[in-house]
């Protein structure tokens, strides 16, 4: 039998990874600081960032696209890597859970993030969704000697299987109908044979929007994001408020609109009520929480609600302002985690939101900061925020959807009273509990990065803009 | 046909004017917190140079043209055809300088009265100050939103932060409230961006025809952003809690800028971007008008806190404002932008000689105060002037603006003009009442060896006495600044219905 190696140049990116991953993990074996770790993460995300540039291509029987779209998003990982670790270095240590593992996971997690914004198949998907999703479970519960991190990791283990379940069905439906798993073979099928109508293919859209939505944390498959995003480490869910939310965005994308580009309609209707749903419960039930990370989970559940928004106008330009919302999303949230993370500190949880009161006081340029964030996270210009609303807005009233976007500016009004909020106990109240901030290069490190791209984004969108237009073109 | 004038200085003006404020705040934020004195005098001195700057558009203004000016376009956002597109014309110039004015006199009126954070304050305020005068000169959409925003950070700060009691609610009530508006003007703005081609350009939008029901959406959804910062009844609720809990700066700004925006939106976006829409709207936006004028005024006869009661007549003296708008003609438009001006000239000064008060006893109460008179003469007669031109008596600059508002709201609607009459008579009452209240019967215990204003509170309040008296006995040296911008303005609403601009213009001869 003659065996052909297939064409390795489009996985470059995902195999670096890998072997880096397999070197953290190694290292960790032979040294004690494990500082070393996250700069050698950190170094290798760089150099994997690197060799994206010359990855474009197909592979394995079109299995695996290596193409603008999934570059696009893989930058937004290696962000969110960078940033994550960054922040981790110091809180870990003080969490007493300083164990190499947590940066081979991280990394992992990664790998099976990128390898689903590259599949270009249903079963590809599954594979680096499974891997992202089975190290971030075991991330979620990181901290063992913590009742709400152990809680946590359960409940997300728990609910993802159930989604991975979904997502399983709706596979087994597709190629039940189709015969074949391969997302433009799906879509020839569906259009050769007049599909379009089969009832069969509406439950496996329905099925498959489960499980991406749970992904996203899209209501009303969102209820295990808050309790994760309390009990995980507050480093982790930085993490998994970007990365795995912005691939589940990715493969939404590319199998709604490559697979099922034919069912348009049909997706269609079934996402706007379910973005109408996830801005309200994500925005509404925000307003009444106190613990903090608690408040940016159902902020993040809102925020997944406006970049749906991108997908329901199902164009490239939707699909591109979309992703500028991704990459401008991972900015302001991780700069806000960052901040957060400072508040954590020997033996102060620092977790409450009465816990920034009199910040500006006390600290005043990390009040300054999350300010910045809290107002990027409203979309007041001139911050990032406003440019990522800005444009979903701009393409989706562009596809007729006026008044879905009237609704997203009323929702976005109303989160305006939480983010203020915090603002409010930082500026305008008397601190009453010491805090102490635990500070360090890194975290002051990613906090000037996200301060800056949040300010500059805000300022001159330009290139940002450029380059997610140009990641879609030929999508 | 190129229909603007490009700035002919050596230098860019408009951004040397914006931008000034905020190299100061810059500076403010690399100085020492212990050096409170280097930040005050680092405040003045930039919002001294930014007035100073401005007033090259004042000698260098060409009144006999309708075009923008001083204009500035650099491409920005090219992605989405944005540019950063600056000019002023007979409408928006007197608002950069008063806005200018108003800063120096915000830095000096909080010289000893802000304590907490004085850093943080004089930085809010170089940045208020900055984005204000980016809303008055900005001729691209997208500019013009981020500046509208923008100006929400620094203003929920000095009112949470520095306000009275009751200042965080304020603060948020505020927020929400023009958020809310500002964000249905968004979706309103993106709509016209689409369908004029992808263009923020907001000269090349007002070139355009829009379909009529199109524009009575947008008209609604630019309404909602305008009336809450006018603010127009029944959407002014946040003005009182945000007027009477802001430190004196901020209730200044708020008077003399803020609410002057509102007005001006009407001004420059929905009468000549939606013309028709306008014109059927106006039944409608003169009820509001009246109802905000009787209302805020008998509204003001049961207060009982000085703030209080100068905001509510805000809610009138601007339904005056919005009255002389959509009279649609060019008394009433005239009037209404000099109301617009006396308003922030008059309330200003009104807020900053509470605040001169307030700073002695920290009260606000009309009850604690009495005699005030014999106590602070001086002071006494600067606020006789500042309530007598609130009053609109002949002289002074109210006479002028509500005389002219009142012409064009009996040309308009004769009705109108009635009910609004009685906005004056009302107004009238309260004023004198709340002087006599304050300055007259006998002297209250509380404010007994009271120290009359210092050097630094007169100059604060000089060259408002100076605009009260120049505006109300030579208007012509502010109004001829408008005739051209109004006249065009007005041909762009009327477009084809000339006939009522020269019956208007009739009016104006024979009232001359």
């Amino acid at each position: 039998m003659n065996f052909q190696l297939p064409n390795l140049s489009p996985m470059v990116p995902e195999l670096t990874m890998t072997a880096l991953a397999l070197i953290v993990l190694l290292i960790d074996l032979l040294i004690k600081k494990k500082e070393i770790l996250a700069l050698i993460s950190m170094a290798g995300v760089a150099i994997v960032a690197v060799t994206l540039l010359g990855s474009s291509g197909v592979t394995f029987g079109n299995m695996f696209i290596s193409d603008g779209y999934s570059s696009f998003f893989k930058l937004i990982f290696f962000i969110n890597v960078i940033l994550s670790v960054l922040i981790s270095i110091k809180y870990i240590a003080i969490e007493r859970v300083n164990y190499g593992e947590y940066y081979s996971l991280i990394l992992f997690s990664t790998i099976g993030m990128m390898i689903m914004a590259s599949a270009g198949d249903l079963i590809v998907l599954y594979l680096g969704l499974e891997l992202m999703a089975l190290s971030t479970y075991i991330l979620a519960g990181f901290i063992r000697h913590d009742v709400k991190s152990n809680e946590a990791a359960l409940k997300y283990f728990l609910l993802g299987a159930f989604s991975s379940a979904f997502l399983l069905y709706g596979i087994s439906i597709v190629y039940g109908l189709t015969g074949t798993t391969d997302l433009k073979a799906i879509a020839s099928f569906i259009s050769e044979k007049g599909l379009a109508n089969n009832f069969s293919l509406l439950l496996s859209v329905i099925f498959l929007t489960v499980a991406f939505g749970f992904k996203i944390a899209a209501a009303p498959f969102h209820m295990w994001a808050p309790d994760v995003y309390e009990g995980a480490p507050t480093s982790i869910t930085a993490f998994m408020s970007v990365g795995p939310k912005a691939a589940g965005f990715a493969v939404l994308g590319r199998v709604f609109m490559v697979a099922f580009v034919s069912v348009k309609v049909d997706w269609v209707a079934i996402l706007i009520p379910l973005s109408i749903l996830t801005m309200a419960v994500g925005n509404i039930v925000a307003l009444s929480q106190t613990n903090i990370k608690r408040m940016l989970a159902y902020s993040s559940i809102a925020h997944a609600g406006y970049a749906l928004l991108g997908i329901i106008t199902a164009n490239n330009e939707g699909l591109a302002s979309m992703m500028n919302y991704l990459m401008i999303y991972a900015f302001m949230n991780i700069g806000a985690f960052a901040v957060i993370i400072m508040l954590r500190s020997e033996g102060f949880k620092g977790d409450s939101i009465y816990d920034y009161e009199g910040l500006s006081k006390t600290h005043p340029w990390a009040a300054a900061l999350m300010l910045i964030f809290m107002f990027s996270l409203t979309g007041i210009p001139p911050t990032a925020g406003f440019i990522g609303k800005l444009y979903i807005f701009i393409s989706a009233i562009n596809a007729g959807y006026t008044w879905l976007v009237v609704v997203a500016v009323i929702f976005s009004a109303i989160s305006a009273y939480f983010y203020m909020r915090i603002v409010m106990y930082m500026y305008m109240r008397e601190p009453k509990v010491t805090v102490t901030l635990s500070t360090s290069l890194p975290t002051d490190f990613a906090l000037v990065i996200t301060t800056v791209a949040v300010l500059v984004i805000g300022v001159f969108p330009s290139f940002l803009v450029g380059l997610a237009r140009a990641a879609i073109r030929g999508f | 046909m190129e229909q603007v004038i490009m700035n002919q200085l050596s230098y860019p003006i408009l951004s040397t004017v914006i931008f000034l404020p905020v190299l100061g705040a810059l500076l403010i934020l690399i100085t020492r917190r212990s050096w409170e004195l280097l930040t005050k005098w680092i405040a003045l001195g930039t919002s001294i140079l930014t007035f100073i700057v401005s007033l090259t558009l004042f000698t260098d203004f060409d009144k006999s043209t309708h075009k923008m000016q001083f204009v500035e376009k650099h491409s920005w956002i090219p992605n989405w055809n944005i540019n950063y597109y600056l000019g002023v014309d007979g409408i928006s110039i007197l608002f950069v300088l008063l806005s200018a004015l108003t800063a120096i006199l915000c830095v000096l009126i909080s010289w000893n009265s802000i304590k907490a954070k004085v850093k943080e304050f004089y930085i809010s305020i170089l940045l208020t100050t900055s984005f204000m005068i980016g809303v008055f000169c900005s001729l691209d959409f997208f500019l013009f939103y981020l500046f509208w925003e923008a100006m929400l950070i620094p203003m929920f700060l000095i009112i949470g932060v520095w306000g009275g009691p009751n200042r965080i609610y304020a603060a948020i009530k505020f927020f929400l409230y023009t958020l809310v508006g500002s964000v249905l003007m968004l979706v309103g703005i993106i709509v016209l961006y689409l369908y004029a081609g992808k263009s923020f350009d907001i000269l090349e939008l007002m070139t355009k025809n829009y379909p009529y029901t199109m524009q009575l959406w947008l008209f609604w959804a630019f309404f909602a952003a305008f009336a809450v910062k006018v603010p127009m009844w029944p959407v002014h609720t946040w003005l009182p809690d945000a007027h009477t809990e802001a430190p004196t700066a901020g209730s200044v700004i708020l008077a003399a800028i803020l609410i002057k925006m509102g007005a001006y939106g009407f001004l420059r976006f929905s009468l000549p971007l939606f013309p028709e829409a306008s014109k059927a709207m106006t039944p409608a936006m003169l009820t509001l008008s009246v109802i905000a004028i009787i209302y805020g005024a008998v509204i003001c006869l049961a207060q009982t806190d000085l703030k209080r009661l100068i905001a509510y007549s805000s809610v009138s003296h601007m339904g005056f404002v919005t009255l002389g708008i959509f009279a649609l003609n060019i008394q009433g438009l005239e009037g209404g932008i000099l109301q617009m001006l006396n308003h922030g000239v008059v309330t200003g000064a009104l807020f900053l000689s509470v605040g001169i008060v307030y700073d002695r006893t920290h009260s606000r109460q009309i009850a604690d105060y009495g005699g005030l008179a014999t106590v602070m003469p001086i002071y006494a007669a600067f606020f006789m002037v500042f309530t007598l031109a609130s009053v609109g008596l002949p002289g002074t600059n109210g006479f002028i603006g509500e005389f002219l508002i009142l012409l064009g709201g009996f040309a308009a609607n004769k009705l109108a003009g009635v009910l609004a009459c009685t906005g004056i008579i009302i107004g009238a009452g309260y004023m004198l009442w709340l002087y006599q209240k304050i300055f007259f019967m006998e002297i209250n215990k509380k404010i007994i060896g009271l120290p009359d204003m210092d050097i630094r509170e007169t100059i604060t309040l000089v060259p408002l006495i100076v605009l009260v008296l120049w505006i109300g006995i030579y208007p012509n040296s502010f109004l001829s600044f408008m005739h051209a911008s109004v006249q065009h303005l007005l041909e762009r609403v009327n477009a084809g219905g000339v006939q009522e601009v020269n019956i208007a213009k009739t009016i104006l001869e024979v009232v001359r």
